[in-house]
This record gives structure tokens, sequence and C-alpha cells, in this order.
């Protein structure tokens, strides 16, 4: 199948899901035969069209959304970028260093095994409602992502490259450089995919607990007046975004990771 | 005089697991590369061939015994040696030319492009520089370990079975390019295989090993045909016939052994 084709295909699925919905959820539209109003469907599950009217006033006629898209996004690019680095830096500190690693082996497990959600409100008492305290839960959701696949990377590293690298002459200091870094990045590439959505999930939950501003607040306020037509729309503009970050972090991984065996280099003429 | 030299080298393993279980893969090895000398050694297979290379490269020490570079006893890395491995050792994520520049740059040199560019083309890959490993075939590959190795100008070469995974066609094209090489430039190599026509074709000296475990040398012979040789013609000398008779001799009773060896493990 052609790309072209393969787009549309998809392209045509979306359409089918809001179509059904649609027809599903109209009032009087169909006869009601799950519920005994013809309204509850739309009050329960949202009128697509009217899901579609709030996203427009959002994005253009009221414009109000910016800010709160900005705060949720920011948050989770800092989490992301702060988490990265702190997972990174651990992760070879603690691969390099075996005895630290003993030593820190069951509280890791312990951290990481623990529901890291259930932080949040003592991030909101440490750090007030603010940006700070989502962007510190969003970046304990990607530390631990990050920090495994390092400290995996670093243990993988080949014996004979590692040795190779030696033999030509390479310092401590050079091996982490030309030898470590390169090959946890590729385990780390595989880990952003994972720890950019988790770092929005840090956001919006963060958001959802408590705040002032961010999609997640926009949503917990509609939530408590029931108005689910502004939660799903909500929802759906955070999946466009959640989509929109990991479009770009393929991107990046695409530049970066060149020098790794694609699938896609013979052509058929 | 002499470059590399093993003095009653000995080298035990201990199972991680547990430390009452020992392995002694070679016992008791001395042997000498002379400046410019080049030495193969052969044995059968497990018989701890690329533990000796790992002890005169420094990246093993010896339980007992120890290593001479040049008359200095050996600590660290031997940084006289350059060392082209058995296994892939390039570093996937360096073009073919920052693979081949890896080790001037470590040191610091400033012309490291320029060097490295010629010794691709020396080995024939001047067009490919900019390829990724995985983007060149088994041979290019191991040219690049090649050029990787003698850019740094080692006086001490010692290669692991380099061919081991080439087919035969560039095997002897690879063989005759590293005669070539080492004739210009003389250096003393320590050459591991287990081919003994390979072994008897490219060196000055062969070195049989026992099979495993402590495994020790059980027979040298002296390799007295003509230089410039030619791999494949050298072959049909019958001077080499009758060399590779009496090595075998020596190494058949011991390629039975370590096979056996193999099989009841």
């Amino acid at each position: 199948m052609s790309k072209l084709a393969l787009r549309g295909w998809q392209l045509a699925l979306l359409i089918a899901v809001f179509v059904v919905w649609h027809l599903l959820t109209a009032p009087g539209l169909l006869p009601p035969f799950l519920f005994s109003d013809d309204r509850q469907a739309a009050f329960f599950f949202g009128e697509p069209l009217k899901i579609f009217a709030r996203i427009w006033a959002w994005f253009v006629t009221g414009a109000d959304i910016y800010q709160h898209l900005g705060v949720t996004l920011l948050e989770t690019v800092l989490a992301f970028g702060i988490g990265t680095v702190l997972g990174l830096a651990c992760g070879l500190w603690l691969a390099l260093s075996p005895i630290a690693a003993a030593i820190c082996d069951p509280y890791i497990k312990a951290l990481n095994s623990m529901p890291r959600v259930i932080l949040a409100p003592i991030f909101a008492v440490w750090f007030g409602l603010g940006l700070a305290s989502k962007v510190a839960l969003g970046v304990t959701l990607v530390f631990f992502i990050v920090f495994f696949n390092v400290y995996q990377g670093v243990k993988e590293v080949s014996p004979v490259v590692l040795a190779n690298a030696r033999m030509l002459g390479a310092s401590q200091r050079q091996l982490l450089r030309h030898v470590y870094l390169p090959s946890a990045t590729s385990w780390v590439f595989s880990s952003l995919h994972t720890s950019v959505g988790l770092a929005f999930v840090g956001a919006v939950v963060g958001e959802y607990l408590g705040s002032a501003r961010g999609v997640g607040y926009l949503i917990l306020q509609a939530e408590g007046s029931f108005d689910i037509n502004t939660v799903m729309a909500g929802i759906l503009v955070l999946t466009v975004f959640a989509l929109l970050l990991d479009a770009i972090v393929g991107r990046v991984e695409k530049r970066l990771m060149k020098w790794q065996p694609g699938t896609s280099e013979n052509e058929k003429v | 005089m002499t470059a590399l030299s093993l003095e009653n080298v000995s080298c035990i393993f201990v199972s991680r697991d547990d430390s009452t279980q020992r392995y002694t893969a070679v016992k008791d090895v001395s042997l000498t590369v002379g400046a410019g000398e080049f030495v193969s050694v052969v044995g059968p297979t497990g018989c701890g061939k690329s533990t000796l290379l790992n002890m005169a490269a420094g990246l093993l020490a010896p339980s007992t015994g120890q290593v001479k570079v040049f008359g200095e006893p050996l600590a660290g890395i031997n940084k006289r040696a350059g060392y082209m491995f058995q296994a892939e050792s390039l570093m996937p994520w360096r073009t073919a030319l920052g693979n081949v520049m890896a080790g001037l740059e470590f040191r610091g040199a400033t012309d490291a492009r320029v060097q490295a560019e010629e010794w691709l083309k020396r080995v024939g890959l001047g067009g490919f520089g900019d390829r990724y490993p995985h983007q060149l075939s088994g041979g290019m590959r191991k040219r690049v370990s090649l050029a990787q190795t003698l850019v740094l100008d080692p006086d001490i070469i010692l290669m692991d079975e380099p061919f081991s995974a080439l087919d035969v066609q560039t095997r002897q094209l690879m063989e005759n390019e590293v005669l070539a090489l080492w004739a210009a430039k003389k250096k003393a190599v320590l050459f591991i295989t287990h081919d003994l026509d390979e072994a008897i074709a490219m060196s000055d000296r062969v070195v049989c090993l026992s099979a495993g475990p402590a495994s020790h040398p059980i027979g040298e012979f002296r390799i007295d045909l003509d230089r410039p040789r030619d791999v494949a013609e050298v072959r049909a000398t019958p001077r080499f016939v009758e060399l590779h008779q009496a090595i075998w001799q020596v190494l058949r009773d011991e390629v039975l052994k370590g096979y056996q060896q193999q099989l009841a493990a």
C-alpha cells in the first residue's frame, strides 16, 4: 500500500470514529436504545460537534487556551529535560561504579516500584501549587525510565569495542565520552518516546490535583460543572500535543542515530 | 632485539560464582617476538591463544610470570602495541574515517584527519570514509580495523584471528595486504590463528600450543620460505608442504585431544 493510501485510510478511520460518535450521541437523531432519555447519551459522552466548537473557541475566537497550553508544555519540557539529564548522569555514574550500584540497588528498586503519582500532594506542599510541583512530579516519572536505560546501555557496551578503544589509547575520560556515552545514547533514545509521554502525564496529573493554570486545570474545572464536552475537548488537545512531542523526539532521534542500521536503506527500482 | 617477551606466564581464571572453581588457561609459556619478526601461534580450539594475546596487550595481567616490552616489564595497557581483534571492534557510532581517526584523536594529534584519510586510501577504502560500519561489508570492516591499528604506527602488532570471519578470496587478499604492509615497515607481529596454512604462509616462525587446559608451547618451527611471498602461490611449493607436514605431525594429537575435550564437556 502506498504511503498516501495508508494515510488516507488512517484519516478515514478517524472520521468514521467521529461520525459514529456523532450518530450515537446527537439528541433526537437516533431513537434512544440504551438510555431512557435521548439527551443522556450526549450528557455522558459529549457531542463531537460541540467539542470541535469548544476547541475552535479556545484556539481562534476566544484564544484563551494558549496560556494554559503554554504552562502545560513548559512543565512537560522542563520535566523531560531535567529528568533526562539527571537520569543520564546517575545512570552513567552507577553503571561505572559497581560499589555505589550495589549499595543503591535496593533503594532504586524500591523508589521505582513505588506508585509515584501519590507523591504529587507532597510536591504540592513542598513546592506550592505553581509550576515547580508539576515539574517535580514529571521528573520523578522521567528519571527512572532514562536511568534504567542508561544503566543498561552502559552495561551492554561491547567488551571488544571497549578493549579496542583502550588499546587505541583512550583515557578513562575519553572512554566515557567516546564509548560509554554514545553506546548509552541509543538506549536513551529508545526510552525518550516513553519518557516524553510520561513527562506530559506528570504535568497534567499535577495540574489536575491542584493548580490555577494549565490544560489539566481546564479539564478539572469543566468536570466540576459536568461540562463533558469541554473535558473531551481538553483530552483531544492533550492527545494531539502528545503526538507532536513524540514526533519531535522521533525527528531528533533520526538525526542523531543515523549510525544505526536502519531498515529503509535499499531501494527497489 | 626482542620486542615482546612472555616469560613463564600462566593465566588462571577463577569462576565468578564459586571461587574454588579454577581454570588454568595457559601454563608456563615463554615466547619471544623479535623486532621486525612475524610470529604465528597455532593451536587447537580453546587452547588459550587469545589469552596469550590479551596478556601481551596488557588487557589481562598474567597470574604468574611477566610480560616484557622492549625489555621493560609491562604494567597496564601495552602502549607500544596495536591490537586487531577477532570480533567486530569498530565503534558503530563513528564513520570509517572517524574510527581510523579515533586513536590519533585520543592522543591529541592535530593532523588526525589527514593521516586517517591516507591510511583509508592505503587499505583501499578511500571513497568510503563517510560510511558507518553497518554500511560496510565484513571485509571492508576488517580493512578499517587494520587502518585503525596501523595508523598509530605501533612497534608491535597483535592480531587475533583477524581474518577468520572472511571468505577465502577476501582472506587471501587481506593476507597479502598485511604482508606487504608489514614488509614495508617491518614491525614485530604476533599473529594468532587456528589455520596452519595461514600461519606458515605469513610467518617467520610458527609456535604450536598444546590443547587446554594449562596449554603450553609444544613445538616451534622456523619458516625459511623466501620473501616476498604470495600466500596463494607459496602453498604449492614443496618446502611449504614439508613444513606443513612436520608441524601437523606435532599438532594433530593436540587437535584431536582438544576436540575430544569439547565433545566431553
